[in-house]
């Protein structure tokens, strides 16, 4: 059922610069003719859980490709604190703390679970280019692996091959490897895809708890999961944002209802 | 290449047993060689050098192929320099100095290999064994075509490399028992340091690189620099095993960096099974072994290499090595691998 | 430069081009359509001359063995391809490389067993074999234009096919996008089948037709591999136009690089496809 989040009214959206985690600024990306997104200025705010929804098509995809440095950007600015990072590389913008999770599954099958996690949680030594010590006897790096891990509620599956686990808990373990990578924003894209409603129940409980621990960016289907998890929704249509607000806000404009939410929802 | 290589930090105990039983083998062939074979066993005792040899390089290819996911068909290229930067090392009629011209010979190598992997990681697929193909055969044609070190000819590398300390010859490159010792302890120190390199940091994200590059640049790593340090690691190391085989033989020829040597091991490394880097070791002693064996029943023993190849393609879709590691394994899914 | 040595190269390397291309445009629809990077690809070039040669031989005519020479490459490649590489799909890329290496070295002892370690020619039927003209001290074979007459004929034919026929269609469809392929009901075998026999047969006739130009030899397959995976590389994997472009390009670039560089005109070659492969990391027309 859909309970809208009565939490989302504690940051009172001063946007304060120094509340504003990440910023757009007339972003845009074009596929040869097609403007995939297009002139779009968003702000998220630190502490808050930013949905991001449109029908398909609609760019949200493409956004996140442009977020985490997946894709070049055609035109405008990406500033994460202020700071311009537009068109780094992804692996650069990991680095300086976004972390993303992939809508298609996107984990080293044959690698143990723990090994996904621990790989992930090895970036985050300042380098990597180390080449006699083992890997295992980086002990911090086995215990924020392994913290990762429980978080995301696959320590039982520690020591199995990340290919033989379920489809749900292979999602799972998608967030797991973004959590190795001490992250200061999660920009997660469709985590629910794909998934049945049992699976969808564990996994929008553990978004639910990093929900209040991080900064999140939440490109999602499911209305329900969006709608208990955001505090701020921006809705997306052809490229542009058509709406954007404090959740309660966004539900109940016209045009989001006429264009999206009205008639749309079945279509999912 | 997306076949599923999973990491293996410890071989099963039984193919330990079977790897070092095999090593054993190896290193007591000089005694037990002239009594099993009197006749031929001068001319094996020269045949295990070589291919043990080439086993360094298939290993290293395997760094690339198996590990990297980097398919290259211009390895040889490096195998063939490290025997040239010996033969130009070399004075005339004297022996090079083993502690000048062995570093110099893997630091020029190196060299090349980090212009070459500059260039050809940008791409990927079927285009970088391309790529490889074409900075290999560019080197052939270079010593084939030029006058450097005797052209198509090749050169003679009349003396072995002096292994000396204060005035003392250390080692005798020159005594063949002594080579085939050296040969034996570099295949086996190679075999180590690249299972120290594979279970380091870096041969994580290697391995990682190897199965979804992707993903390890969406983690905040910079695959292409991983990628580079691992070509650069591949080539010297195929330096080093050039520079062995020119020691050997006392000779170079341009046939050393050919695409067809670059193949050759390729196939070992397919063959013995990619990732395992015991398996391409093993690949080069089965295919040498074969072609011994074949060449003795027959004239036409390619015809029976062909057969084989065919054979453990069809039978052994992971190679030799996979298999191997299948049927060693004390159970399919163990879950008492990896200790914390 | 003289004009007309300046044009007899011109001939010279369009003639090897447009030869190359037969070869490669088979190499480059296998790899783009199934996905097999068909290194046995050069032995079916040897078959063809071979054949030529031995039909020649015991016939008295070549077009007679050139035209039989045809569809006993095709043949031995949709056997091949039914028997080995269609267990092989699903397999690693480099599963492929490694059988058909194998396929390799026997087609390489067949070809000893079978005719031998010696060079041989194979004469030119007399219609043919006279030279035009040019001044007074230089002259063309005719037979070598006939020869680039034939291969631009096969290639306008090709091009026909491909853009105009519902199998060309499937064959654009299926470089584009292999899994397209399946989707469409296509009958995938068949398709793989035909496909791979028909790169056989246009190697084959590579073979054959070459064979009084460049004579046979054992390991002539090896060296047209090689120069064949340049061309496909620099024109674009499965890409047709790109082949024929690559072709002609390395063509030119051989016959060009002899004339300047005759101690470097290897290297020339593989120049050429390092800087274009630097330039545009997946080929022209990928």
């Amino acid at each position: 059922m859909t309970t809208p989040n009565t939490a989302a009214a504690a940051p009172t959206l001063s946007e304060d610069a120094a509340a504003v985690v990440l910023e757009t600024r007339g972003l845009t990306r074009n596929f040869g003719g097609l403007v995939a997104v297009n002139a779009v200025s968003l702000r998220f705010l630190s502490g808050q859980t930013h949905a991001v929804i449109g029908p398909n098509g609609a760019g949200k995809s493409t956004l996140v490709n442009l977020l985490t440095g997946h894709l070049p950007v055609t035109r405008g600015e990406i500033l994460f604190k202020g700071r311009t990072i537009t068109n780094l590389p992804a692996h650069r913008v990991s680095q300086l703390g976004i972390g993303r999770s992939y809508q298609k599954t996107n984990i080293f099958p044959a690698f143990s679970c723990f090994e996904n996690c621990r790989l992930a949680a090895q970036s985050r030594l300042s380098t990597s280019m180390r080449f006699v010590r083992p890997a295992l006897a980086y002990h911090t790096v086995n215990e924020k692996a392994q913290a990762a891990l429980e978080a995301c509620g696959l320590a039982r599956h520690r020591d199995r091959a990340a290919g033989t686990i379920s489809y749900g808990e292979q999602r799972q373990l998608e967030i797991g490897m973004v959590l190795a990578t001490d992250p200061q924003l999660l920009v997660l894209d469709e985590p629910l895809a794909g998934m049945g409603v049992e699976e969808s129940e564990m996994l929008i409980g553990l978004l639910k708890r990093l929900a209040s621990r991080y900064t999140v960016i939440l490109v999602e289907h499911d209305m329900d999961a969006v709608f208990s998890l955001a505090d701020v929704l921006t809705v997306m249509v052809n490229g542009t944002v058509l709406e954007s607000g404090p959740v309660d806000m966004v539900r109940a404009s016209q045009a989001v209802q006429d264009a999206y939410l009205g008639d749309g929802e079945e279509a999912y | 290449m997306s076949a599923a290589r999973p990491i293996v930090d410890r071989l099963p105990r039984r193919l330990l047993v079977v790897l070092l039983i095999l090593v054993a083998l190896l290193a007591l062939y000089p005694a037990y060689g002239p009594l099993l074979f009197p006749a031929k066993h001068g001319f094996l005792l020269q045949r295990l050098t070589g291919i043990m040899i080439v086993a360094v390089m298939a290993m290293s290819l395997d760094l690339l192929v198996g590990v990297a996911g980097l398919v290259s068909l211009g390895h040889a290229a490096f195998f063939g320099l490290g025997g040239y930067m010996l033969a130009l090392l070399s004075p005339a009629y004297e022996g090079a100095n083993l502690w000048l011209a062995l570093p110099l010979t893997v630091l020029g190598v190196a060299a090349a290999a980090v212009v070459v992997g500059f260039l050809s990681i940008r791409t990927s697929g079927i285009y970088f064994i391309m790529v490889t193909l074409a900075f290999g055969q560019m080197g052939y044609y270079f010593f084939n075509d030029s006058r450097v070190a005797g052209g198509s000819d090749g050169a003679y590398i009349y003396v072995k490399p002096t292994v000396e300390l204060f005035g003392k010859t250390l080692i005798d490159l020159d005594d063949k028992l002594t080579f085939y010792y050296v040969a034996l302890g570099v295949l086996v120190g190679t075999y180590l340091l690249l299972r120290m390199l594979l279970a380091s940091p870096f041969g994580r994200v290697v391995r990682a690189i190897g199965v979804n590059e992707h993903r390890v640049r969406g983690l905040g790593f910079n695959p292409v620099l991983y990628k580079l340090v691992a070509f650069t690691i591949g080539g010297s190391l195929a330096g080093l095993s050039g520079f062995l085989a020119a020691t050997q033989y006392g000779f170079v020829n341009p046939a050393m960096l050919s695409w067809h040597q670059s193949g050759q091991v390729l196939v070992m490394v397919i063959l013995g099974g990619m990732g395992t880097l015991f398996g391409p070791a093993l690949g080069a002693f089965i295919l040498e072994f074969a072609r011994l064996g074949f060449e003795s029943i027959t004239d036409h023993y390619l015809l029976l290499m062909g057969g084989l190849i065919i054979g453990v393609v069809l039978v052994l879709p992971r190679g030799v090595g996979g298999w191997l590691l299948t049927v060693t394994e004390h159970r399919p899914a163990d879950p008492d691998q990896e200790a914390p | 430069m003289d004009l007309w040595i300046l044009l007899i190269q011109v001939l010279n390397g369009v003639q090897y081009g447009l030869l190359l291309f037969l070869v490669a445009s088979g190499l480059t629809l296998i790899f783009g359509i199934m996905g097999i990077i068909n290194l046995a690809h050069g032995s079916f070039y040897m078959l063809g001359a071979y054949l030529a040669y031995w039909l020649a031989a015991s016939t008295g005519s070549l077009t007679l063995s050139v035209l039989l020479s045809l569809p006993i490459a095709a043949a031995v490649g949709y056997v091949i391809e039914a028997l080995l590489v269609r267990t092989l799909y699903r397999r690693d890329h480099l599963d492929q490389v490694l059988l058909t290496y194998g396929l390799i070295l026997i087609f390489n002892e067949a070809q000893r067993m079978l005719w031998g370690n010696d060079v041989h020619s194979v004469t030119i039927p007399p219609v043919l074999a006279w030279s035009l003209k040019l001044s007074d001290t230089l002259s063309y074979p005719v037979y070598r234009l006939f020869l680039s007459a034939v291969c631009g004929l096969l290639a306008i034919a090709m091009y026909f096919v491909i853009t105009r026929t519902r199998f060309g269609m499937w064959v654009r469809a299926g470089a584009a996008n292999r899994d397209m392929v399946a989707a469409l009901g296509i009958n995938v075998k068949l398709l793989f089948g035909v496909v791979f026999a028909v790169g056989a047969a246009l190697a084959g006739l590579a073979g054959a037709l070459s064979s009084p130009v460049s004579s046979v030899y054992p390991g002539m397959g090896d060296s047209v591999l090689i120069i064949c995976f340049v061309v496909v590389v620099i024109g674009g994997v499965g890409s047709i136009k790109g082949a024929f472009l690559g072709a002609l390009l390395i063509g030119l670039a051989d016959t060009f690089g002899k004339v300047f560089m005759p101690n470097f005109a290897s290297f020339v070659v593989y120049g050429v496809m390092a800087a274009v492969l630097l330039w545009k990391p997946r080929g022209l027309f990928a």
